[in-house]
């Protein structure tokens, strides 16, 4: 099996943007193929992370567009569909396609236009992903969220405040993200005297509804060169994905993400590696609760330590693991198909010391893309090729 | 355990008592299988691949509050707020698979003059009481002939 390159790497400015997702993916893929410095025809495969482009705006096909779009036939295109871990999967089938040999050049690009939608009608496209006897009781995503928070609070002692600490880290951090949503910081009081919207949570919790895009290019490690020099490209060491239960309330133990862990064991043992191996981290906090429960799931702290890990500050841009350098999707934006090739974006950057001033030391990078509550995950392990 | 045999969630729909008759009283199917799992909902096989055998009618155990929340930020057609609760029903000294839980909203209390539902707390015990519309069918993205709207919303055991 090849071991796979990534050798360009783009995303656009997250938020409330005027374009619409054929405009989104294009901005973004045009700058993955000149940051690769190649063209269009020269891909073999091209994918697309979607969720949900037809609910949205009536824009079905968009693999097909994009390829239109940047002059990319005759590549072969699909669209890569997991819900909130499209982009996820996108890596997975994009690093796939290359390590198979199907594959000489692949670019993903994923990407969402949501912020035309009012947020109870963008709440319903996302809840769709739930099962009947869930939808019709009207759960929502962050409905889960506050379920599943009221019992970790409970089950591990942990204080409200550890959850709003989440919040006010990832706001610092994606003070220095020009691709994020919101720069701002926030204050710990800010965030707990927020209006209530899934109790115990409060919209400082939640990440925000977003427009936005993100691309990588993928080719075999032996010819990476041949595009880029050695310090401008990482290596994906290892990726797994894993699902779990569809209906939420059937999982044994509703604080663990049954797919974090299974997705997490294939990646580690793919690269080689553990999760004390893991320099930096980008986590699935559409919620702050999950920071707490991917961060243990990962392996990274034992299970119902990971409040304590934020509150001794850990998991900060300057702590020992730090996770969400970009702001996460908290602060970033979470554009549903964009996220989790926006995730490995931001651990490319810090795997190939182009971060900025967001930039940590880091050889090895792990990226958690998550999809409904848990339900699909991939985990994926980057490394610097130096 | 086994009450009927099925091959379709159930749920608000009318029950088959053992001489095929049927009545207007709603059930709450989970779905039982060979290897005496219990699931909520009914799947085509159990969590261990295990040929589905019959149901169960939850409204015959009681369950207890494993968490819940109230949700101010609803989508069209939800009441708001929507408060919600996760329970986990007692299967009796026999069963040892793995828990039995529902979603579901948590009932109005007749009683209170603001109309809210009733409080509920981590551990408290519940009962299943039937609503006929649990959200307005076609409010939201979903085909309303794709499912039903039914079902069973919990409220707290005296």
């Amino acid at each position: 099996m090849e071991r796979v390159a990534i050798i360009g790497a783009s995303m656009t400015r997250f938020g409330q943007r005027d374009a619409w997702v054929r405009e989104l993916l294009a901005e973004a893929g045009e700058a993955a193929l000149a940051d690769a410095g190649i063209a269009g025809d020269d891909l073999d495969h091209l994918y697309v992370s979607n969720m949900a482009s037809g609910e949205f705006e009536g824009q079905t096909g968009v693999p097909n567009a994009l390829a239109h779009d940047l002059a990319a036939m005759p590549a072969y295109t699909a669209r890569i569909d997991q819900t909130s871990s499209s982009g996820g999967a996108g890596v997975y089938a994009a690093w796939q396609s290359v390590a198979s040999g199907a594959s000489d050049l692949t670019m993903l690009v994923g990407g969402e236009k949501m912020t035309h939608r009012s947020t109870a009608e963008a709440t319903d496209v996302i809840a769709s992903l739930t099962h009947p006897v869930e939808y019709k009781h009207g759960v929502t995503l962050p409905s889960f969220a506050g379920l599943t928070a009221r019992l970790y609070l409970e089950e591990y002692d942990a204080p409200r405040e550890s959850l709003g600490k989440v919040a006010v880290k990832n706001h610092s951090n994606g003070v220095d993200n020009p691709h994020a949503q919101f720069r701002k910081e926030v204050d710990l009081e800010t965030v707990l005297e927020s209006p209530v919207v899934a109790d115990p949570l409060r919209l400082y919790d939640f990440c925000p509804i977003t427009d936005g895009s993100a691309a990588l290019v993928f080719c075999p490690e032996s010819v990476a060169e041949e595009y880029v020099p050695a310090d401008e490209y990482a290596v994906v060491s290892g990726v797994g994905g894993a699902t779990d239960t569809h209906v939420v309330h059937e999982r044994a133990d509703p604080t663990t993400m049954g797919g974090v862990v299974d997705s997490s064991e294939i990646a580690y043992d793919m690269a080689g590696i553990g999760p004390d191996d893991v320099d930096v981290a980008e986590l699935h906090d559409m919620f702050t609760i999950l920071e707490f429960l991917q961060s243990e799931d990962l392996g990274f702290f034992e299970k119902g330590e990971g409040w304590r890990a934020v509150e001794e500050g850990v998991t900060d841009r300057d702590g020992d693991l730090p996770i969400n350098t970009s702001g996460g999707l908290k602060s970033k934006g979470h554009p549903l198909g964009a996220s989790g090739v926006a995730q490995v974006y931001e651990i490319f950057e810090q795997v190939t010391g182009d971060a900025g001033p967001r930039q940590v030391e880091a050889d090895v990078g792990l990226a958690c893309n998550v999809g409904g509550f848990g339900n699909c995950v991939t985990t994926t392990v980057l490394e610097g090729s130096q | 355990m086994n009450d009927t045999n099925a091959d379709e969630t159930n749920e608000g729909g009318t029950n088959a008592d053992t001489n095929g008759e049927t009545s207007d009283e709603p059930t709450f199917e989970a779905a039982e299988y060979a290897d005496g799992t219990v699931t909520y909902p009914p799947h085509p096989v159990g969590p261990n691949g295990a040929e589905r055998t019959g149901t169960v009618d939850l409204r015959a155990h009681e369950a207890r509050v494993v968490t819940w929340t109230t949700s101010t930020a609803t989508p069209p057609g939800v009441r708001e707020p929507n408060t919600l609760a996760i329970v986990e029903f007692e299967m009796g000294e026999g069963y040892d698979g793995p828990p039995v839980r529902a979603l579901g909203q948590v009932a109005v209390d007749p009683d209170d003059p603001d109309g809210g539902t009733f409080d509920v707390a981590i551990g408290d015990r519940v009962e299943p009481v039937h609503a006929d519309e649990l959200r307005e069918p076609g409010a939201g993205i979903r085909e309303p002939a794709s499912q039903s709207w039914d079902g069973f919303r919990f409220r707290p055991v005296e």
